[in-house]
C-alpha cells in the first residue's frame, strides 16, 4: 500500500480491498474486548487457529479479532459470518464442535445461541433483544474491525467523510454542518461541538491544537476505552476534519494509562495512517497538513478535566485553572486548544457522511445523535448499549437490559458518574437526553449508568461517591478539599451508626458552599451524590441516624447476621466457612452465631445452601436470643 | 545506581529530552521498574533539566506512579460503581485479610502488592480481581487460597 495522494486515490483503494473480499468467505470473528479477554478470549482465539489449521480450513476461513461487541455479560462472543451467527459464552472446549458442525457441516451449535424467556433460540446477533432496541452508529462497526488493521475501516466506508471535507467542503463548511447538526459533547458538560470548534478557529494565534479526551476518569464506565481499543480510526478520523476546520495542524491524544490496548492500537492506526497520507503532510493531496501525538495520563480524575488536562499534556501537575480564561482561546502553551471527548470526535465523520439533517433527525429537540451507555451493575444484561437520545430509562434497563436479575426490585439508576446523581423507580420512564437528566438532579455525563436494586444502601452509595472525590479533589481551592472532605466525616457518622440529628442539617448546608465556591466542576458537583440520594431516598438518611438501621443491609456496624433456628438444617457449611469461628453448632444441632466474635463478614449468608435461605440480616433490631447451644433440628 | 541512570538516559532519549515529556518520561520509568528509583529521578532532573522537588510534585500527585519498590505479583481489586455495588468492599476485605497488607501496601517478603483500581471494562464479572493480568470473577475465600497460592 503505497501514499494516497486524492480521494479518487482513496476509493480505488477501497475497491481493490473489497474485490479482494469474499463476502461469501466464512469469517470468524472474535471479541477480543477488555470484558471477553476477561473471560479468556485469547485462549478461544487460538483455539480456533490451532482447529481450523488441523482441519485444513485455513486458506478458507478468515479469523478477526475485534474489539468489544457489546454483550460483555456473554463473553466469549464469536460471531461467524457471512450468516452472521452468534456464539455466547464460549469456552475453548466448544472450538472443535463449533468448526465441525458450523464450519464444516454448515449447521448451527444450538446450545451456544442466545436463548430467550420462552426458551426461544436466536441465531443472528443483531435479532438478539439485547441489540435489536439499540442504534449502534457508532459502535455497531466495533464488531466487523480488527482494530489493528486499517484496511477493514477502509473496507467500511472509513476515512469516505476525511475525503469529503478535504476535497469538497471548506473548513467554514465543515464547522457550519458541525453546528448544524448540533452536537453536543459527550464528555459531560454537553457543550455544542460546533461552537467551541468556532471559538479556537477564530482566537488569535497560529498555532492551534485538537485535543481528543481519552481520560474516561468516571470510575464506572468504559465506552470511551473499548471505542478506542476497538475503533481507533473513527475517532481519528475525526479529529483530522474538525483539525481541517478549525486550522489546527497539531494534535494530541489524552489516553490514561491504565488503558494499554487502547495506546497500543493507537499507535498501530496512527502508523497506518500516516503510512497511507491520511496523517501528515499534505492529507490526500489536499495540502492540509496535520498530526497527531499520544499523551499518556498517569492516573487522576481531576486531569480529565479541560484545563488540567491540557497543563498534564505541557508535562506539568494536571491541576485546574480558574475558568474565566478558556481553554479555547488559551489552552496548551496559552494557545487556542478545542478539546473533545472521544464518543464526540467518533461522530464527526458520520456528521459529514450523512449530513447535518439526517443527524439532527435522530434524537431529541435539544440532544441530537445517539449515546452509548455503559449499562452496569444491578442488571441482567450488563454492557455497552448505543441507543438515540431520548430513548426512556424503562427501555434502556428493561427491553436492552433485561432487567433486575435475581428476582430483585429495582431500586435507583445512577448516571453522570461522580458529578452525577440517582434517579428513582418514578422517573423509569423519563426519556434519556441532556436536559432531562440535569431537570431530575443528574446529569448525562460521560455515559456511565448503573442500576441499583434492593440490596443497594443509597447512604452508602453517596458516601462511595463522596469518598472517591476525597481521594481526588486536588486540593488546589479550599471549599472542595475541605468541604469534600467533611461530607464524608458525616457520611461515615451516619453509615457507621455514630450520626447526630444535626448531620442531615450539615448535609443540606455543605452543598451550597461547594457549588458556590469551588473553582472547578469536580467541586462544583461533588455535592449532586449526596443532594440526589438526599432528594429521593431521604428515608433511608433517617432510618440510619434515627433507628440505627440500614434497610438495604449493607452498613456493617449497622447490621447483624442471625440464624434462623427453625430453617437452619445444620449442615454445618456456615460453620466451617466461618473465617474468625463465630459460630457455634454441630452435627443435628441448630448453629448459632456468637455476635461478639463476628466480623460480619457475609461468609455465611452466602454460603447457606439457598434452598435453606437459613441465614438472614438484621437491622435496626434486637438480636433474638440465640437458642440455647446444643438444641437439636426438628426433622419433621 | 548506574543501571537506573543508563535506563533513564534511554528512556529520555527516546523522548529527544524534551521537558514536556516528564510525565511519559516518569511512566517509561515506572513500567521497567514498577517503581520510580531515586536515582532515576535525579537523573531525569539533571537531563531534563527541572528540579527534583518539581519531579516529586508529578511524582506524588499521580496514582501511577510509586516511590517504593513494588513486589513482585500486583494485586487489583476493582472499586469501580459496578464492582461496588456488587460487594467489591466485601472481596477487598478477604483479599486483605488473606494477604495481610492493606490497599497501597506490599507485603514485607515483597511477595504481593494490593490496590484498588477503578472500572477495569469488565463489569459483567465484577466484583473482580487482578492478579499478574489474569482476572478473577468475585472469588471466594477458598478460590482466593489457592490463587495466592500459586504466587511464589
Ligand atoms: C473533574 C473532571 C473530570 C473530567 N473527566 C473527563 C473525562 O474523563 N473525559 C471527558 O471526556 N471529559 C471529562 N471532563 C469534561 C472535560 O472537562 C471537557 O468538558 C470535555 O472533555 C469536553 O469534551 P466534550 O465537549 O466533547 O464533551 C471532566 C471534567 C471534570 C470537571
Ligand atoms: S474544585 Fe477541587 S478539584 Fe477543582 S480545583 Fe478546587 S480543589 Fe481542585
Ligand atoms: S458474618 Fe462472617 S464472621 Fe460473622 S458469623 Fe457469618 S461467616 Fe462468621
Ligand atoms: S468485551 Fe466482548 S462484548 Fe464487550
Ligand atoms: S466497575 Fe469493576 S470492572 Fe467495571
Amino acid at each position: 500500500m503505497g501514499r494516497l495522494n486524492s480521494a479518487a486515490e482513496l476509493e480505488k483503494l477501497r475497491e481493490e480491498i473489497l474485490t479482494k473480499r469474499d463476502p461469501n468467505k466464512p469469517c470468524v470473528t472474535i471479541c477480543s474486548g477488555t470484558g471477553c479477554h476477561a473471560y479468556g478470549s485469547e485462549k478461544v482465539a487460538e483455539a480456533f487457529v490451532e482447529n481450523i489449521k488441523s482441519n485444513g480450513l485455513q486458506d478458507k476461513v478468515d479469523i478477526r479479532r475485534t474489539g468489544c461487541h457489546g454483550f460483555c455479560e456473554k463473553g466469549t462472543l464469536v460471531v461467524i459470518f457471512p450468516e452472521e451467527i452468534c456464539y455466547l459464552r464460549v469456552r475453548p472446549d466448544d472450538i472443535p464442535e463449533i468448526v465441525s458442525t458450523t464450519l464444516i457441516e454448515k449447521k448451527v451449535v444450538d446450545r451456544l445461541l442466545y436463548e430467550d424467556d420462552d426458551g426461544q433460540k436466536i441465531t443472528h446477533e443483531s435479532e438478539i433483544p439485547f441489540y435489536k432496541h439499540q442504534s449502534r452508529m457508532i459502535f455497531g462497526n466495533n464488531r466487523l474491525i480488527d482494530p489493528t488493521n486499517i484496511e477493514d475501516y477502509i473496507a467500511l466506508g472509513g476515512y469516505a467523510a476525511l475525503s469529503k471535507a478535504l476535497s469538497e467542503m471548506t473548513p467554514e463548511g465543515v464547522m457550519e454542518e458541525v453546528k448544524e447538526a448540533n452536537l453536543r459533547g459527550r464528555g459531560g458538560g454537553g457543550f455544542p461541538a460546533g461552537v467551541k470548534w468556532e471559538t479556537t478557529r477564530d482566537a488569535p494565534g497560529e498555532r492551534k491544537y485538537v485535543i481528543v479526551n481519552a481520560d474516561e476518569g468516571d470510575p464506572g464506565a468504559y465506552m470511551d476505552r473499548s471505542l478506542l481499543e476497538g475503533n481507533p480510526h473513527s475517532v481519528l478520523e475525526g479529529l483530522i476534519i474538525g483539525a481541517y476546520a478549525i486550522g489546527s495542524h497539531e494534535g494530541y491524544i489524552y489516553v490514561r494509562q491504565e488503558y494499554p490496548l487502547a495506546v497500543e492500537n493507537l499507535n498501530i492506526a496512527l502508523k497506518q495512517a500516516r503510512e497511507l497520507g491520511l496523517l501528515g503532510s499534505d492529507i490526500l493531496g489536499s495540502g492540509f497538513n496535520f498530526d497527531v501525538k499520544i499523551h499518556r495520563g498517569a492516573g487522576a480524575f481531576v486531569s480529565g478535566e479541560s484545563s488540567a488536562l491540557m497543563t498534564a499534556i505541557e508535562g506539568r501537575v494536571g491541576e485546574p485553572r480558574p475558568k474565566y480564561i478558556r481553554t479555547a482561546v488559551s489552552g496548551v502553551w496559552d494557545r487556542p486548544s478545542n478539546l473533545n471527548n472521544v464518543e464526540t470526535w467518533a461522530n464527526v465523520p458520520l456528521i459529514i457522511n450523512n449530513g447535518a439533517r439526517w443527524f439532527a433527525d435522530i434524537g431529541t429537540e435539544g440532544s441530537k445523535g445517539t449515546k452509548i451507555f455503559s449499562l452496569v451493575g444491578k442488571v441482567k444484561n450488563t454492557g455497552l448499549v448505543e441507543v438515540p437520545m431520548g430513548m426512556t430509562l424503562r427501555e434502556v434497563i428493561y427491553d436492552i437490559g433485561g432487567g433486575i436479575p435475581g428476582g430483585k426490585k429495582f431500586k435507583a439508576v445512577q448516571t453522570g458518574g461522580p458529578s452525577g446523581g440517582v434517579i428513582p423507580e418514578k422517573f423509569l420512564d423519563l426519556p434519556v437526553d441532556f436536559d432531562e437528566l440535569t431537570k431530575v438532579g443528574s446529569m448525562m455525563g460521560s455515559g456511565g449508568m448503573i442500576v441499583m436494586d434492593e440490596d443497594t444502601c443509597m447512604v452508602d452509595v453517596a458516601r462511595y461517591f463522596i469518598n472517591f472525590l476525597a481521594g481526588e479533589s486536588c486540593g488546589k481551592c479550599v471549599p472542595c478539599r475541605e468541604g469534600i472532605h467533611q461530607m464524608l466525616k458525616v457520611l461515615n457518622r451516619i453509615c457507621e451508626g455514630e450520626s447526630g440529628d444535626e448531620d442531615l442539617e450539615l448535609l443540606d448546608e455543605i452543598p451550597e458552599v461547594l457549588g458556590d465556591a469551588a473553582l472547578c466542576a469536580l467541586g462544583q458537583t461533588a455535592c449532586n451524590p449526596v443532594l440526589s440520594t438526599l432528594r429521593y431516598f431521604r428515608d433511608e438518611y433517617e432510618a440510619h441516624i434515627m433507628k440505627r438501621q440500614c434497610p438495604a443491609g449493607v452498613c456493617k456496624a449497622l447490621i447483624n447476621y442471625y440464624i434462623e433456628p427453625e430453617k437452619c438444617q445444620a449442615c454445618m457449611i456456615c460453620l466451617r466457612n466461618c473465617p474468625v469461628g463465630a459460630i457455634d453448632g454441630g452435627k443435628n444441632l441448630i448453629h448459632t452465631i456468637d455476635q461478639e466474635k463476628c466480623t460480619k463478614c457475609g461468609t455465611c449468608l452466602e454460603v447457606c445452601p439457598t434452598r435453606f435461605g437459613a441465614v438472614i440480616v438484621l437491622s435496626g433490631v434486637e438480636v433474638p436470643e440465640p437458642v440455647p447451644q446444643g438444641t437439636e433440628v426438628a426433622r419433621g | 545506581m548506574v543501571q537506573d541512570v543508563a535506563q533513564t538516559d534511554e528512556i529520555i532519549d527516546k523522548y529527544k529530552g524534551d521537558k514536556s515529556s516528564l510525565i511519559q518520561v516518569l511512566l517509561d520509568i515506572q513500567h521497567e521498574n514498577r517503581w520510580l528509583p531515586r536515582d532515576a529521578l535525579m537523573r531525569a532532573s539533571q537531563r531534563l533539566g527541572i528540579p527534583l522537588s518539581q519531579i516529586y510534585h508529578v511524582a506524588t500527585f499521580y496514582k501511577a506512579f510509586s516511590l517504593m519498590p513494588r513486589g513482585r505479583h500486583s494485586v487489583s481489586v476493582c472499586l469501580g460503581t459496578a464492582c461496588q455495588v456488587r460487594g467489591a468492599p466485601r472481596l477487598l476485605d478477604k483479599v486483605t485479610e488473606k494477604l495481610e497488607i492493606e490497599p497501597g501496601e506490599t507485603s514485607e517478603d515483597m511477595r504481593f502488592s494490593l490496590e484498588t483500581v477503578n472500572c477495569l471494562g469488565c463489569c459483567a464479572l465484577g466484583p473482580v480481581m487482578v492478579v499478574d493480568g489474569e482476572y478473577h470473577s468475585s472469588p471466594s475465600r477458598k478460590e482466593l487460597d489457592v490463587i495466592a497460592d500459586a504466587c511464589e
